[in-house]
């Protein structure tokens, strides 16, 4: 062995069995005198872009590797409830045992295909009714006067320093069927037995946007602030209504910051999983709280792992636009 | 005239759509009644709920958790996330960058359900496979955090350091100065505003945090939206009212305060780049 010579402190503690079998396969396999390879090599910048970038790696890129591996395994009662992948199979031969059977179950089981689907119509929805609302608030602080906009902006930030959990609490108390909402109506006379609104689509859109609607207000104020007022003086000058020229100039604009902000809020709202266990429907699961419950209640990993993926795929191309409006928004800055 | 109506209009229903929710917490935080929406106007304004909400040991063990975990993951995020935003904003070209941008923009959008997963499965199989790190806890809650906080830090500090042109840094060079000076002399200083965002910012993600923390705590280390969800499950009770109402007011205190400090700082630099290029 090659690398005992240069490493011999930690070929002792490999020989006692003291060091992990990772471990053991990179000292297997790394270089000879890597960590000189690294001291002199890995210095300034090299070093700067290394830290960020091992860190994303271990923690954000592999983990979803090994959901995709654990995706393909086969539950089983123990700890870890599932079967290794892969296994020592005698001398030097590793068996590999692909299982297909979580992705065949979640296509057998309408549950989950229902469940999907419901995710991606109420976050489709909520992201729509996000853009209705945070549209022309967005345009409304773009055109206020400096100070105004410092304001507004800060009024529009707030909430989202407090607690999220607290504010779909509060919610709760608004639409109770003996809530503040059912109360007020029913003093005031407009209704006579209070309306039935937690536990319906209805209170997972309003806990949605509510809670989502400042990523849809930033990314747009940030386009609409940048606009060249010319551009509407002089459609108005040529004679344009008002309205003409926000639909025919301003609007067109704005499309890569309405983009952004629909990505922002329908992305993460697929998967949501703290609103509609607290507001929603009880005979309607989210994607989100079907995954929460194989992995919790079921303790089934593997098919959570598969629900998981399956979300991912179908998440794929949104985030790849986010990504792309978000790097081109930041390179164009310069 | 027609716009300045519409505007106002939707200024007004926007911010009562975003306002009145938070007040109706605060009003119904000094109800006597246990009943939560019931406003028992006899006994009331009581401060009953924030006595009960200050001997509750659970709920301030764990919101002493939060604060620790919260502060640990923003003192990490905004050194990484400083440095990922350095690293594509200023070192130009290099290999595996787009990974590196992916990487710090996909957090931003990934559903928490996933993440979660995802960490708590990477921790086990690093047990098994390293011994590290021991059970779940602090620790992996922290990685967690600073994982996906770090990804809003790189973003914000990206997004000022291409608002700055690179010829400061470009005549320190010149001058002489090493890169690291160059940062820690130039670069920095200019930041710190970003950095200052990023660590709030961060802060208040992991303070809030429910679901990753749910997936990769272990026993005995419950943070505060763990608790409250847990008692949100079971009813709603009055003295979360008296914590939301506590947190609100400690959060537009510090919000209004920490704008106004980047007021100033803002006018300062305004004042003394004025002052400089009078004295060419």
């Amino acid at each position: 062995m090659s690398n005992d010579r240069h490493y011999p402190a930690l070929s002792a503690r490999l020989a006692s069995g003291r060091v992990g079998p990772l471990w053991a396969l990179l000292f297997r396999l790394a270089p000879p005198r890597w960590s000189e390879y690294v001291l002199t090599h890995w210095t300034g910048k090299k070093l700067v872009i290394a830290m960020p970038y091992l860190w994303l790696l271990l923690f954000f890129l592999v983990p979803f590797l090994i959901v995709f591996k654990i995706s393909f395994s086969e539950a089983r009662i123990a700890m870890p409830p599932y079967a290794p992948l892969l296994e020592w199979a005698g001398n030097q031969v590793v068996a590999i045992k692909l299982n297909m059977g979580n992705y065949a179950f979640l296509l057998t089981d309408d549950l989950y295909a229902t469940s999907y689907l419901y995710s991606v119509r109420v976050a489709a929805i909520s992201a729509l009714l996000c853009l209705l609302i945070g549209y022309p608030m967005a345009y409304a602080i773009a055109r206020s006067t400096p100070t105004w906009r410092s304001v507004f902006l800060l009024l529009v930030i707030l909430p989202f320093w407090t607690s999220f959990l607290l504010r779909v609490y509060a919610w709760i108390g608004l639409l109770k069927s003996n809530g503040v909402i059912n109360n007020v109506l029913m003093a005031l006379g407009v209704i006579d037995t209070p309306i039935t609104m937690m536990q319906t689509d209805f209170a997972v859109y309003i806990g949605i946007v509510y809670s989502y609607l400042p990523f849809m207000i930033l990314p747009l104020y940030a386009n609409l602030e940048k606009h060249d007022q010319t551009l509407v003086e002089a459609a108005a000058d040529l004679g344009a209504r008002p309205l003409k020229t926000f639909l025919r100039v301003t609007l067109p604009l704005s499309f890569p910051g309405i983009v952004a902000g629909v990505l922002l809020v329908f992305i993460p709202a697929v998967g949501e999983y703290v609103i509609p266990s607290l507001l929603g429907r009880a005979d309607q699961l989210m994607i989100g709280r079907v995954l929460a419950d194989e992995f919790f209640s079921n303790r089934d990993w593997p098919v959570a792992s598969a629900v998981a993926i399956c979300m991912l795929i179908l998440l794929v191309a949104p985030i790849m636009v986010f990504q792309r409006i978000q790097s081109r928004e930041l390179e164009a800055r310069r | 005239m027609r716009s300045r109506v519409v505007s106002t209009s939707a200024l007004l229903i926007g911010f009562s759509f975003l306002y009145i929710p938070i007040l109706s917490m605060v009003v119904f935080s000094f109800n006597n009644s246990r009943l939560v929406t019931v406003w028992d106007a006899q006994n009331s304004p009581t401060l009953k709920w924030y006595y009960e909400l200050f001997s509750n040991e659970q709920i301030l063990g764990a919101a002493w958790l939060s604060i620790r975990i919260a502060a640990m993951t923003a003192s990490i995020a905004v050194v990484l996330g400083t440095l990922a935003g350095l690293v594509l904003a200023r070192f130009g070209p290099f290999k595996g960058r787009t990974l590196l941008s992916g990487m710090t923009t996909a957090p931003l959008v990934m559903p928490e359900v996933i993440t979660g997963l995802s960490m708590l499965l990477l921790f086990i199989s690093m047990e098994q496979l390293l011994g590290w790190p021991k059970g779940r806890g602090v620790l992996t809650i922290t990685i967690a955090h600073v994982t996906f906080a770090m990804a809003y830090v790189t973003v914000i500090v990206q997004s000022q350091l291409a608002g700055f042109d690179d010829s400061l840094e470009e005549a320190a060079m010149d001058l002489g100065a090493r890169p690291a000076k160059v940062f820690f002399r130039i670069t920095l200083p200019l930041i710190l505003p970003a950095i200052a965002s990023g660590w709030l910012l961060s802060f208040t993600l992991s303070w809030d945090d429910l679901v990753i923390s749910q997936f990769v705590a272990g026993p005995g280390s419950s943070t505060l939206p763990m608790v409250i969800f847990s008692k949100m499950r079971l009813g709603v009770s009055p003295d979360v009212n008296a914590l939301a109402t506590i947190l609100v007011l400690f959060v537009a205190m510090g919000v209004v305060g920490g704008s106004l400090w980047m007021h100033r700082l803002e006018k300062r630099r305004a004042r003394e780049s004025q002052l400089a290029a009078s004295d060419l």
